[in-house]
């Protein structure tokens, strides 16, 4: 089984470094691993159904819980047949779609990564392994939809559709290490055991909610639907595969496959049926104003996966089972009609259904198959496997286990059916009746290759239409086993008398056909619906993250602004209120009047000198003047070392504060005068912060200089300088001697700096440098 | 004695501070002057001040007899003094040089207009 999720993920790597040979001569080899697959997986159908299940465990990386841990059971089981097996018919179909284009190669590059990311996705057993698929699909969906990268409008969609599915990626991997780590295992089988732990903990709400979140950014739940009809920019095959058959059923996935583990829970329950309600009754209505078929199909997908999370809100037996068939019956139609438009698209130019009419006449297996999938979308009785569907759908309303709610969930449903009748033949039947117009009269049909899926497709609707008992032992049966926890009897009948349900499906056929009949989109209706917009989900978010973006250049312009000194002021500002805040909470300062030294005038005279220098360097205009006053600091510095015995440090500070006045004089005697470059509000600002750093500064010496310090250190070097280094003067002692390593290393710094100095003052200016 | 050193601590930090929120790049290196004296002088406060013992032994003795000056913060101070010099001069090169090339001794003109959009 690992070998069956990786090998698309080997082949896309061949891609890249064949993808010249396979553009041409071997492409036909680009279908045949799809096909392979969907043989490898309809083998194993008989051991799955009757009950069984594969469990496969790689060892990848243990300590952190992250295995190749894979299962098969009837729910991957269902989820890989359809990933492959309309993966199949996509490749075929897109091969003959893009024959020719330059990015063949590519474009299968991505989709191979993409099927073998989500055939990940259904049959991982380890919740992080999944993950890792999962966050695979987005970014395979992100470059099919940019796929057409020199438009604009793919390129915003594409990013679009990244961060919300990446957005709510993120959720659901909080989600599942925090249930991981409360149950202790990150085995999806294991998990189960561990429902009731789960189910009591505190955190359980937030489990669900960040999973939900996850979940619904994937499937284009309200208010996270708007990326999905943007997606609709890639090309058609994806549209088709990612967009409406298999990625955005990731999310129902997931739901489905935690519904042992965390369902049955009225938060559970509620929120699936609350989102899951709103989204296929907004996205119902929605579908109903577009005249671009690919928005139709687009609408009608949200309004499908909504009615799938509504079901399994609803949560029982009945829903389950009746999810399970939607799923197929939905991919079967949807990937139909999606392949139809492309064809269309493809053929004609356009999309627009007011443009487009009797297409029959020149593209009839095409129209046959339209036909057919738009018959199973209304669920047309007796012939439809979309029948059987909305049925079951029918049936698990009425049976909701709250009489009181069973009315209105039917007639959600209702309502959402009736106008998913309608969008489908506007998008199915439309194109394809009336009188041919004359520019299309040309039109003539595509490659086998290309109709063929298609009908493929729509016939397997009729198919398992005819005999739902098929779909139902061989498929759908087994999955909502898996989902139910125990055994689902199969509902799967053609007939099931006159009785309510019966009388519902006529009453939505009827109710589609009708509106069908009646509505006619165009522009100017579509655009009264796009004035509607402002209050829309997509404005909200999207103009949330373009804030964001507006707080960053904010942010920016205030504290990277480019200039040196508003770092300073701010770094500065900032340590003063840091050190402000733990003087005050360090207490009051206790001060030992005895400890203080007297100071002969001398040296009163030699503080008031270097504050004196000090004023004379801050508001001088005279560059020579401060280097002069500055050097009077450093003398006076240096007999307070003299007067208070530290005879090195004035020996040391005496030259260097020479050299440096030498230094400074030679180098900058010929600039300029001080410009008084700011104005006063500026200089006063700045002077109330210095003072205010002077006087914290200040009250930090006071306070540690009043408590009272260890002399351990100093005492070990006074004594043991002349036992142990044999030198009189502890401080060269301790420099040259004790810490002897340290002062290498300054002397290397000062070389560097030597060294940099002389290679500056050597570097000649070259004219052109000159400004 | 000691409260004048803190007083002068805080002048020569507060400064140390005005100084290098000025646009003047002298100015500016003057100030980081300031700031490196203000921290010697503190280390040096801190380690306790004493009058006329230095840390040095008796010709004759092989161990203090008396009090004596805390050889530590000197120590560290010497340091610091050789390592801000290093520091100084480099600064003071590279400021001509940038003068060389600007004609300026402001540091706004240093700025590079940056790039609107992003």
């Amino acid at each position: 089984m690992l070998l069956a999720v990786l090998s698309g993920l080997i082949f896309s790597i061949v891609l890249v470094f064949f993808g010249r040979a396979f553009k041409a001569k071997w492409s036909i080899l680009i279908p045949i691993l799809p096909t392979i697959l969907v043989i490898y997986f309809a083998q194993m159908i008989p051991t799955i159904s009757s009950g069984k299940g594969f469990l496969q465990h790689y060892d990848w990386v243990p300590s952190l819980g992250i295995n190749f841990e894979f299962q098969l059971d009837g729910l991957s089981s269902l989820f890989a047949l359809l990933i492959t097996g309309i993966g199949s018919c996509i490749f075929f179909y897109g091969r003959a779609y893009l024959k020719g284009h330059p990015y063949f190669d590519r474009f299968f590059g991505y989709l191979l990564l993409f099927m073998s990311a989500m055939l990940g996705v259904v049959l991982s057993n380890n919740i992080l392994l999944l993950f890792i698929f999962w966050e695979l699909t987005s970014i395979s969906s992100f470059f099919l939809i940019g796929f057409n990268n020199d438009s604009a409008d793919s390129r915003k969609s594409a990013i679009t559709a990244l961060s919300i599915t990446g957005i709510g990626g993120f959720f659901l991997l909080l989600a599942l290490v925090l249930m991981g780590n409360i149950a202790g295992t990150y085995t999806i089988t294991e998990l189960i055991q561990h429902r009731d732990t789960i189910l009591n903990h505190q955190f359980y709400p937030l489990i669900i909610g960040l999973l939900f979140i996850g979940a619904f950014t994937k499937s284009a739940q309200f208010p996270f639907h708007f990326w999905l009809p943007g997606a609709m920019k890639a090309p058609t095959p994806v549209s088709a595969y990612l967009h409406s058959a298999t990625m955005v059923k990731a999310g129902i996935y997931l739901l489905a496959r935690f519904t042992p583990i965390l369902g049955n829970h009225t938060y559970w329950n509620t929120t699936l049926m609350v989102v899951g309600g709103i989204t296929m009754l907004y996205a119902a209505i929605h579908s109903l104003f577009r005249i671009d078929m690919k928005a139709i199909l687009a609408y009608s997908t949200i309004s499908a996966l909504g009615i799938l999370t509504f079901l399994l809100g609803v949560g029982t037996k009945e829903a389950v089972v009746a999810a399970c068939v939607f799923i197929v019956v939905h991919a079967l139609y949807k990937a139909t009609l999606f392949m139809v438009t492309g064809i269309v698209d493809h053929e004609t130019h356009t999309r627009d259904i007011t443009v487009l009419g009797g297409l029959r006449k020149v593209l009839f297996p095409v129209a046959i198959a339209a036909f057919l999938a738009a018959l199973s979308s209304a669920g047309f009785p007796f012939l439809t496997f979309g029948f059987v569907g909305k049925d079951l759908i029918y049936e698990a309303t009425l049976h909701y286990t709250n009489a009181d709610w069973t009315w209105i969930l039917t007639g959600a449903t209702v309502a959402t059916n009736i106008a998913l009748v309608s969008a489908g033949f506007m998008a199915g039947i439309k194109p394809f009746v009336g009188p041919l117009p004359e520019k299309f009269e040309k039109v003539h049909l595509p490659y086998k290759a290309m109709w063929i899926p298609p009908l493929i497709l729509a016939i397997l609707g009729v198919f398992f239409g005819v005999l739902p008992a098929i779909a139902g032992d061989y498929f759908t049966t087994a999955a909502s086993n898996t989902i139910w926890g125990m055994n689902t009897e199969s509902y799967l009948k053609v007939w099931h008398g006159f009785n309510t349900v019966f009388t519902l499906s006529v009453v939505t056929l009827l109710g589609g056909t009708l509106i069908y009949a009646i509505n006619k989109p165009s522009l100017a209706k579509l655009a009264r619906i796009e004035k509607l917009n402002s209050i829309s989900p997509q404005r909200i978010i999207t103009g949330f993250a373009n804030d964001i973006v507006r707080v960053g250049h904010w942010y920016t312009g205030i504290f990277h602004n480019g200039y040196l000194r508003s770092y300073h002021f701010k770094i500065i500002l900032f340590a003063e209120a840091l050190l402000a805040y733990r003087l005050w909470m360090s207490g009051p300062i206790s001060l030992d009047m005895w400890d203080l030294t007297y100071p002969d005038l001398y040296e009163v005279a030699v503080i008031f000198i270097l504050i004196g220098a000090l004023y004379l360097v801050v508001s001088t205009a005279s560059r020579l003047t401060a280097v002069v006053a500055m050097s009077v600091i450093g003398y006076c510095i240096c007999l307070i070392f003299v007067i208070y015995s530290a005879p090195d440090l004035a020996m040391t500070q005496f030259t260097i504060d020479t050299l440096t006045t030498v230094l400074f004089v030679l180098v900058l005697y010929k600039l300029p005068p001080f410009i008084n470059m700011t104005n006063r509000g500026i200089m006063v600002r700045d002077a109330i912060v210095a003072t205010g750093f002077g006087i914290i500064l200040s009250l930090v010496a006071l306070k540690v200089w009043s408590e009272p310090i260890s002399t351990e250190i100093s005492d070990f070097y006074g004594e043991n300088a002349y036992l142990l280094a044999k030198g009189k003067n502890v401080v060269n002692v301790i420099l040259v001697d004790f810490r002897g390593i340290d002062t290498m290393f300054e002397t290397v710094v000062l070389s560097i700096a030597a060294l940099g100095v002389y290679s500056l003052i050597r570097l000649r200016l070259k004219s052109s440098e000159k400004e | 004695m000691e409260l004048l050193l803190i007083i002068l601590i805080g002048l020569l930090y507060g400064a140390g501070v005005y100084m290098i929120l000025r646009r003047s790049m002298v100015k500016l290196l003057l100030g980081i002057m300031f700031l490196g004296t203000g921290a010697n002088v503190l280390i040096f406060l801190l380690g306790g001040i004493t009058k006329g013992k230095p840390p040095v032994i008796d010709e004759a003795a092989k161990m203090f007899q008396d009090v004596y000056a805390d050889p530590i913060p000197q120590a560290l101070i010497l340091t610091a003094i050789v390592i801000s010099f290093a520091l100084t001069a480099f600064a003071i090169v590279l400021l001509k040089r940038v003068y060389a090339l600007v004609d300026s001794d402001d540091l706004d003109d240093l700025n590079t207009p940056e790039e609107e959009d992003i």
